[in-house]
């Protein structure tokens, strides 16, 4: 995968033993025409700071959001972004595909 | 994620092997297989695939449903021989995704205006090679036609686990290599990792074309299993 995929995954490592609430966001599932391909991370801290991308912009800040709450209970969760989505108007992928997230802790 | 497999699969990485990151997207459960450990893995036919396409993806399987997130080193080639044919090969390797490195220790041959945005190397293949890292993640090919320097460098390739070894010449050209690396002590089965004549027959002519059956030959490698590989 390109190299700054790895210093996504790198920089998880990093926050997570400087002492950092984080999660890791992957995009797991696509289907129509789709921003980032299955397998793009983000990385996300308890402060909200956020590295590389799910989907070039579209829905990043909701993924933050719930990342939030990840950090908070530990708990993974699946996430379904699209244009059926009940969130479309505010998150929803211009392009018109659906994408799923899958956001996870770094314990 | 523990950060403890993080850790592992970023050591992985780091270290230039392939390695995958199974997840149970139900459960969360979570577990890292490196490629060392892919054959002996309850779920080796799908880590196989994967790591072949070097496709993350989404997979039904008796336990539910699992994601494979697959980190693979991105391939290099490294051509010895700064010839003609090298001048269209390296360009379309590096639009395959190749890093891509030329070792050649004739200079007028290794030049940077005929080799504008390629690694170049002007030295011998014993210097040149080792500091490359030729790994199962290399295809290599020889193309000087010239046994001082093509024998030095398929010996150092058939002492790695490059994934694909070509060399030119015709097959009497490649017969009397044979018996040349036979005398410096390889075995018949190392020998038979060489593609000779080089590349796919499709009636290649120019050195383009004789570029495209060589890299048409690497994906072939790179891409099918062993078995269907011709």
């Amino acid at each position: 995968m390109l190299s700054r995929d790895e210093d996504i995954l790198k920089a998880a490592e990093d926050w997570r033993k400087s002492g950092r609430g984080v999660a890791l966001a992957t995009v797991m599932e696509t289907w129509g025409s789709a921003p980032r391909p299955i397998g793009s991370n983000l990385v996300i801290d308890d402060k909200g700071n956020f590295l590389g991308s799910v989907s070039g912009g579209c829905v990043e800040g909701a993924v933050v959001t719930e990342a939030l709450d990840v950090i908070e209970s530990g708990k993974p969760k699946m996430l379904e972004f699209g244009v059926a989505d009940e969130t479309a108007w505010n998150v929803g992928l211009s392009c018109g595909g659906t994408i799923r997230v899958y956001v996870e802790k770094v314990k | 994620m523990d950060l403890g497999v993080l850790a592992n699969l970023n050591a992985e990485r780091a270290a230039r092997r392939a390695v995958v990151v199974v997840t149970d997207v139900t459960s969360g459960a979570q577990r890292l297989v490196k490629q060392s450990d892919v054959m002996k893995d309850p779920l080796k036919d799908l880590l196989e695939k994967h790591l072949r396409m070097a496709k993350s993806g989404m997979e039904e399987t008796p336990q539910g449903r699992v994601f494979f997130t697959v980190h693979v080193p991105s391939p290099q080639l490294v051509i010895t021989g700064a010839v003609h044919i090298s001048q269209a090969l390296a360009p379309i390797g590096q639009l395959l995704g190749y890093d891509v490195s030329i070792v050649d220790p004739r200079t007028a041959f290794a030049s940077i205006e005929r080799f504008p945005d390629v690694k170049v190397i002007a030295e011998w293949p014993d210097k040149a090679l080792p500091p490359l890292n030729v790994d199962r993640y290399t295809a290599f090919v020889a193309l000087t036609h010239d046994p001082k320097i093509d024998d030095p460098a398929l010996l150092h390739a058939l002492s790695r686990e490059c994934f694909y070894i070509g060399a030119l010449g015709s097959r009497k050209t490649h017969a009397k290599r044979v018996e040349r690396l036979k005398a410096a002590g390889k075995s018949d089965a190392d020998i038979a990792r060489i593609h000779a004549p080089i590349g796919l027959p499709i009636g290649a002519v120019s050195p383009a074309e004789i570029a495209v059956s060589i890299i048409g030959e690497i994906t072939a490698r790179l891409r099918q299993k062993s078995e269907t590989a011709s």
